[in-house]
């Protein structure tokens, strides 16, 4: 079996990359992932004022600011993209069949 | 200070309305950095001041400006480390050879499209277009819009970092993608224009709006809606003397039409003729044609109603709004009779679409009164006087409510 572990918070505590690497609790998470060796593969992601979401509807690409934030969806799946900028990533975004009914939302990988 | 020193000051109050975004928008694209950007151009024009006093007025004072601008920037890079790789891109002042050139023919159109991405808060765009492109101060655009200067700091220090951090390229849309962006950078001036106008003061905003429309229609010459919103606002902006009276609002029929602006008008009808002869039609283009109607008309009564309620229509159609479908009802009502006008109007108050909306009720009284239906006209500007937002607004309703 494979699992997706969705790591969520308020935001209201940000931790920088460095500060979560330090933080001891953090550390033993870690170590004991790396033990059991099953992580395929993990990111962590810019804040959601960095996000954007796509849709389309009417075959027309609706871009907007923000998350994405209609209560009565769930995330459906995920994929991680390297790509040139973020119109590209729209770009990709608005061909997934899901845009159609649903939304994308883009989170930058905070590396 | 003597005359010389006057002109010089001139020199650079000139350079910088013409050449501010200019000098930013290079160094954004020299550098990537939209801080650094802004310190070196802000410095370019301080030293200006001195230079210039010293040695003359350059003859180019664009190229000057961003000449030190860069040099400025190499200076500031080259003490930080990490920069120096920068600096040697600088040095060579290299552009992304892959880059099609027929698409970029200034700096400020890669600026202006990146301002108003969709993935940016509509008002970070405003705020980011009218502090980098415009060069207007953090402390002005927060007066503009009523704000905190700390919050509007806060606003643009926000969308600068998304820009980074997100990704968003520095660029001109590809073809594809060029209408609805190129969409969302008119709604950015349109917003612009219209805080202007509704601000007793906002003359400097609606200038600003006015001055962007011409730059963006200087860069994509071939685009006819940037010149259909041109002439929306010089149309609008030949009225502005004439639409309150101490403080009230007085209505386009009542308006003084020898204190129009004839200029603005004969400029806004000849801009709007060269966008419509591109044969490409556009919500912008509609609404300055439906404004020519109104301003052209040497009397309200003359008023081309038939026409404009046509041109409602297609508006409807390119932008479907209930606001349009009201403004549409109205040109009915004045075309083919009252009560052809008000079943339009009953339709929209039927459909809840403009529920919270005091210009639906206002528009009913209005046609009621028209109509010779006093009561019924007064329950619906009471009802519109519960919903109006402004005073000149309360104070305009009142006004007609005792007309009655």
């Amino acid at each position: 079996m494979k699992y997706v572990l969705l790591i969520c918070d308020d935001e209201s505590v940000s931790p920088t990359n460095e500060e979560l690497a330090a933080d001891p609790v953090h550390q033993t998470w870690w170590e004991d992932l790396q033990r059991r060796g099953g992580m395929l593969v993990g990111q962590r992601l810019r804040p959601v004022v960095d996000a954007t979401t796509v849709r389309v509807r009417d075959g027309e690409t609706l871009v907007s600011d923000g998350p994405f934030a209609e209560t009565k969806d769930f995330v459906g799946g995920f994929v991680i993209v390297e790509c040139a900028n973020l119109d590209e990533a729209i770009e990709i975004a608005a061909g997934h069949p899901y845009a159609r009914w649903g939304g994308v939302e883009i989170r930058p990988v905070w590396e | 200070m003597t005359a010389p020193d006057d002109r010089v000051r001139a020199a650079v109050d000139a350079a910088f309305r013409d050449e501010w975004g200019q000098v930013v928008a290079t160094l954004i694209g020299l550098t990537g950095d939209w801080d650094l950007a802004e310190d070196c151009a802000q410095d370019a024009f301080a030293s200006a001041l001195t230079n210039w006093r010293r040695d003359g007025v350059p003859r180019r004072p664009g190229a000057w400006l961003t000449t030190t601008a860069r040099n400025r920037a190499i200076d500031r890079l080259r003490r930080d480390a990490a920069g120096a790789g920068k600096v040697r891109q600088l040095a060579v002042l290299t552009r992304d050879p892959d880059e099609p050139h027929d698409e970029i023919p200034d700096e400020r159109l890669r600026l202006i499209f990146t301002c108003c991405h969709p993935a940016l808060p509509f008002p970070a765009r405003v705020a980011l277009t009218l502090r980098t492109l415009a060069g207007l101060s953090t402390a002005e655009i927060a007066r503009a819009f009523l704000t905190a200067e700390s919050t509007m700091a806060q606003r643009l220090v926000r969308a600068k970092r998304k820009i980074h951090e997100a990704g968003i390229p520095y660029r001109v849309p590809p073809v594809e993608v060029l209408s609805p962006r190129l969409a969302a950078v008119l709604a950015v001036l349109y917003l612009i224009f219209n805080q202007g106008y509704d601000e007793e003061d906002g003359r400097a905003l609606t200038a600003e709006a006015i001055r962007l429309a011409r730059l963006l229609i200087r860069l994509m010459p071939q685009e006819p809606e940037p010149r259909g919103l041109l002439a929306l606002m010089l149309l609008h902006e030949s009225r502005r003397a004439t639409r309150t009276d101490d403080g009230a609002l007085v209505t386009l029929e009542n308006q003084d039409r020898s204190r129009w602006d004839h200029a603005l008008i004969a400029e806004g009808v000849a801009t709007l003729d060269q966008a419509l002869a591109s044969g490409r039609i556009g919500g912008y283009q509609v609404q300055a044609a439906i404004a020519a109607c109104h301003v052209t008309a040497p009397d309200a009564a003359s008023t081309d109603w038939p026409q404009i309620a046509a041109l409602y229509t297609e508006l409807a159609r390119l932008a479907p709004s209930p606001v349009v479908d009201l403004n549409h009802a109205v040109a009915v009502a004045m075309a083919d009779g009252i009560p052809a006008g008000l079943a339009l109007v009953d339709e929209i108050t039927a459909s809840g679409r403009l529920d919270r909306y005091h210009l639906l009720p206002a528009t009913r009284a209005d046609l009621l009164r028209r109509d010779g239906r006093p009561a019924e006209a007064e329950a619906a500007y009471e009802q519109a006087l519960q919903l109006a937002p402004t005073e000149a607004e309360r104070r305009y309703l009142t006004g007609r409510l005792r007309e009655l």
